[in-house]
């Protein structure tokens, strides 16, 4: 019997020969300049089951830049391993040229010089072009959307998501998951899905908190290519912990991996030959799982925004990384034959909006989602000198703008921006228009508030959150970045235990230690308590950015970190 | 968990102190002592226990916990870092069609959740889980 690992590589051989991937041929075509669609999108008649990919688009219907992480540190058993690795590491692991289209899409380096010779990334037109030619070889192709999908832009915050529901309808996604769908609240989220929503909206962690009983639909079967395959959905675990819970006070979410042991039982009893658990855990989580529930065939993970070349086999379980944004499509064939899953072959789809045609009908519709703020959004606030960035394990320069703006419009010592890992990236040189302020703050609790808080309270804070992403239980970690902060420097030892971690805290301004007993002015936004007062963070930003005229962002070196 | 519990506890009590300042918060040889207070101080085994509580706790005032026991006469189940570790005991009569329970317990911070089970041969045997309870709001 042939294992489970050589049935991939053979997969990958396979495709080879076909000459439709092979990760070298991405920088040897770009180096031709021939990168056509057709070398993107590839093609394929492998195996009878083709799924379609898509995760955390965060409402972004445009092509956009998004850089890839600098810092994103692993821990415990997933120190070193993928997704834990960037720049130099990443391209040796998979075989990717420097400078290569690849490398432009998947890692950090030379990000600004790359940008500007690939152009911008994303769309959900051109993802329509790449999802109709997949159907051209699949037409029964199963496309998943893993959440994130309703949040992260002006437009589908003034509709309350209506925008992303209508478009996710015309892609034609048949199942989701979720995870900020819920900021706009449970009656908005019970609106949709009993309304306008076409795809299954499942989540076989959302339990109602009451009578302790699922609230969505577990799983969807779907008869395809001679046989049953089933999709679990896996909603974001730390929902009430990491976002207001508020917001949608009837609802528990939890891992609930007793309850996903019964649920792979329940479907492989009514026939299902495949399991896929299409899920917003993050990447550990999920890898963990992979380890501790029997019967997943196929992980299609989210959450972490990771995005990788090919799949990670653990045991029996192959887990699928689909990036962000809109950056890249994931096509994941199956080989079902006998009763199982005899082989999978994988291809990561990066989205060149300079190479991918728009498919017309999907760029009509999102025309028209975008009409009636077409104005408001074109607006230009300012202009940027540096590259605003956003993900990070630690800073991004996104971020340092916005602490910026709240100590400097909110009279604050200290700022404090969440750890998102959502909002698009601006180029040095170009301007920067209300749209892109929305990018990286688009949500429903946008308040900056102002308040006092003590030493002690601020090295709390940071200990809790780097407890949240640190720790070597991928069970107790939420998958968010550190909290950014503007006006205090820290050192972070992160193979420390909680109340170890952060040493050094200093006032910048003065270069004095924070002191435990002393109290400071702190402004943020992101607040997960209900009442918070202060205006809508996106406003800060505006005001801050049109009195600079011009953005400049130094290195940011206010975090010294150990251990990484 | 490779901690001992004298210095899981130390921490626990440590990190609860400085979440909620609480006056105080049950000592080691506390919980200890009412666990032997249920037990007579017998070993305790690890079979045919099953405690389901929360990896993070979405509210600590309220923590949903659930336990298991094939067999058992009773079950205990104490909060290590509570000011009264102590939190319900299930007792299980011979007509009993299962040893199964289900409950919410208020945790004043990060801790251990212990259940042990007295089974009908007057064996004992526990399971435990960490239930971290966090000040959160920064996933996304």
């Amino acid at each position: 019997m042939i294992s489970r690992r050589h049935f991939v590589q053979a997969a990958m051989a396979t495709s080879a020969l076909y000459g439709a991937s092979g990760f070298g041929n991405w920088a040897r075509l770009a180096a031709q300049q021939v990168l056509s669609q057709e070398d993107l999108i590839g093609s394929s008649d492998f195996g009878n089951v083709t799924l379609v990919h898509i995760t955390d688009i965060h409402a972004q219907t445009q092509p956009i830049y998004f850089r890839e992480p600098e810092f994103n540190i692993g821990v415990g058993a997933a120190e070193g391993q993928p997704p834990h690795i960037v720049g130099e590491a990443f391209r040796a692991a998979y075989g990717i040229e420097q400078g290569s289209a690849m490398d432009y899409a998947l890692t950090y380096n030379d990000f600004t010089s790359l940008a500007r010779s690939y152009g911008k990334m994303g769309g959900l037109d051109r993802i329509a072009t790449v999802v109709n030619a997949i159907r051209g070889d699949r037409p029964d192709a199963i496309v998943l959307d893993g959440g994130d999908t309703w949040q992260g832009s002006l437009p589908s915050l003034r509709t309350r998501g209506q925008d992303m529901v209508d478009l996710f309808n015309a892609l034609g996604v048949d199942a989701m998951t979720s995870h900020w769908e819920f900021t706009l609240g449970s009656d908005r989220v019970r609106e949709i899905v009993e309304g306008p929503l076409n795809p299954a909206f499942l989540g076989a962690n959302i339990f109602d908190v009451d009578w302790d009983e699922p609230v969505f639909d577990d799983y969807r079967m779907f008869e395809r290519g001679g046989t049953s395959i089933a999709v679990i959905g896996q909603a974001f675990p730390y929902m009430p912990i990491a976002n207001p819970s508020w917001m949608f006070p009837e609802l528990s979410f939890g891992l609930r991996r007793e309850r996903l042991v019964e649920v792979v039982e329940e479907v492989r009893a009514a026939g299902a030959e495949v399991v896929v658990l299409l899920s917003h855990n993050g990447f550990d989580v999920d890898r963990q799982f992979a380890r501790d529930i029997p019967g997943l065939d196929v992980i299609l993970t989210g959450h972490t925004h990771d995005a990788l070349p090919e799949p990670v086999q653990v045991g029996n379980t192959f887990l699928i990384a689909s990036g962000s944004h809109g950056k890249f499509v994931s096509r994941v064939d199956l080989d079902v034959r006998d009763g199982g899953l005899q082989g999978i072959n994988h291809r990561l789809i990066p989205i060149f909006s300079d190479v991918i045609t728009p498919d017309p009908t999907m760029a009509g519709l999102i025309a028209e989602t975008r009409a009636p703020f077409e104005a408001e959004m074109s607006e230009v606030i300012g202009q940027s000198s540096s590259l605003l960035f956003r993900r990070g394990n630690f800073n991004g320069t996104w971020d340092d703008v916005i602490c910026n703006a709240l100590i400097s419009q909110r009279d604050a010592q200290i700022a404090l921006s969440p750890g998102f890992r959502w909002g698009a990236a601006v180029l040095p040189g170009q301007d920067i228009t209300r749209e892109d302020i929305f990018n990286v703050t688009a949500m429903t609790y946008p308040n900056a508030y102002r308040t006092e808080m003590t030493g002690e309270t601020l090295k709390l804070i940071f200990e809790d959150v780097a407890e949240n992403i640190f720790n070597p239980d991928p069970y107790y970690q939420q998958g968010g970045d550190m909290v950014r902060i503007g006006g205090m420097g820290y050192r972070i030892d992160i193979g420390q235990p909680m109340g170890s971690r952060i040493t050094d805290m200093t006032l910048l301004e003065t270069g004095e230690p924070v002191e435990a007993d002393q109290t400071y002015v702190v402004a943020g936004w992101a607040s997960v308590n209900e009442g918070t007062e202060g205006p809508p963070i996106w406003e800060v930003v505006e005001n801050h950015i049109r009195e600079q005229g011009t953005v400049e962002i130094q290195p940011n070196n206010s975090v010294d970190v150990v251990g990484g | 968990m490779s901690m001992t519990r004298r210095t899981f506890t130390a921490a626990s009590v440590a990190a609860a102190a400085a979440f909620f300042a609480l006056p105080k918060t049950a000592t080691a040889q506390e919980v200890q002592a009412a666990m032997d207070a249920f037990t007579g101080g017998a070993e305790l085994g690890s079979d045919g226990i099953t405690l389901i509580a929360p990896e993070i706790a979405e509210n600590g005032n309220t923590v949903p916990i659930e336990v298991d026991a094939p067999g058992a006469e009773a079950i205990m189940v104490f909060a290590a870092g509570n000011p009264l570790p102590e939190v319900v005991t299930f007792n299980f009569g011979p007509a009993a069609g299962s040893q199964h329970a289900t409950t919410r317990v208020r945790l004043a911070g990060e801790q251990e959740v212990i259940a042990i089970a007295r089974k009908a041969d007057g064996t004992f045997v526990s399971a435990r889980q960490n239930v971290r309870v966090t000040i959160g709001g920064c996933g996304g």
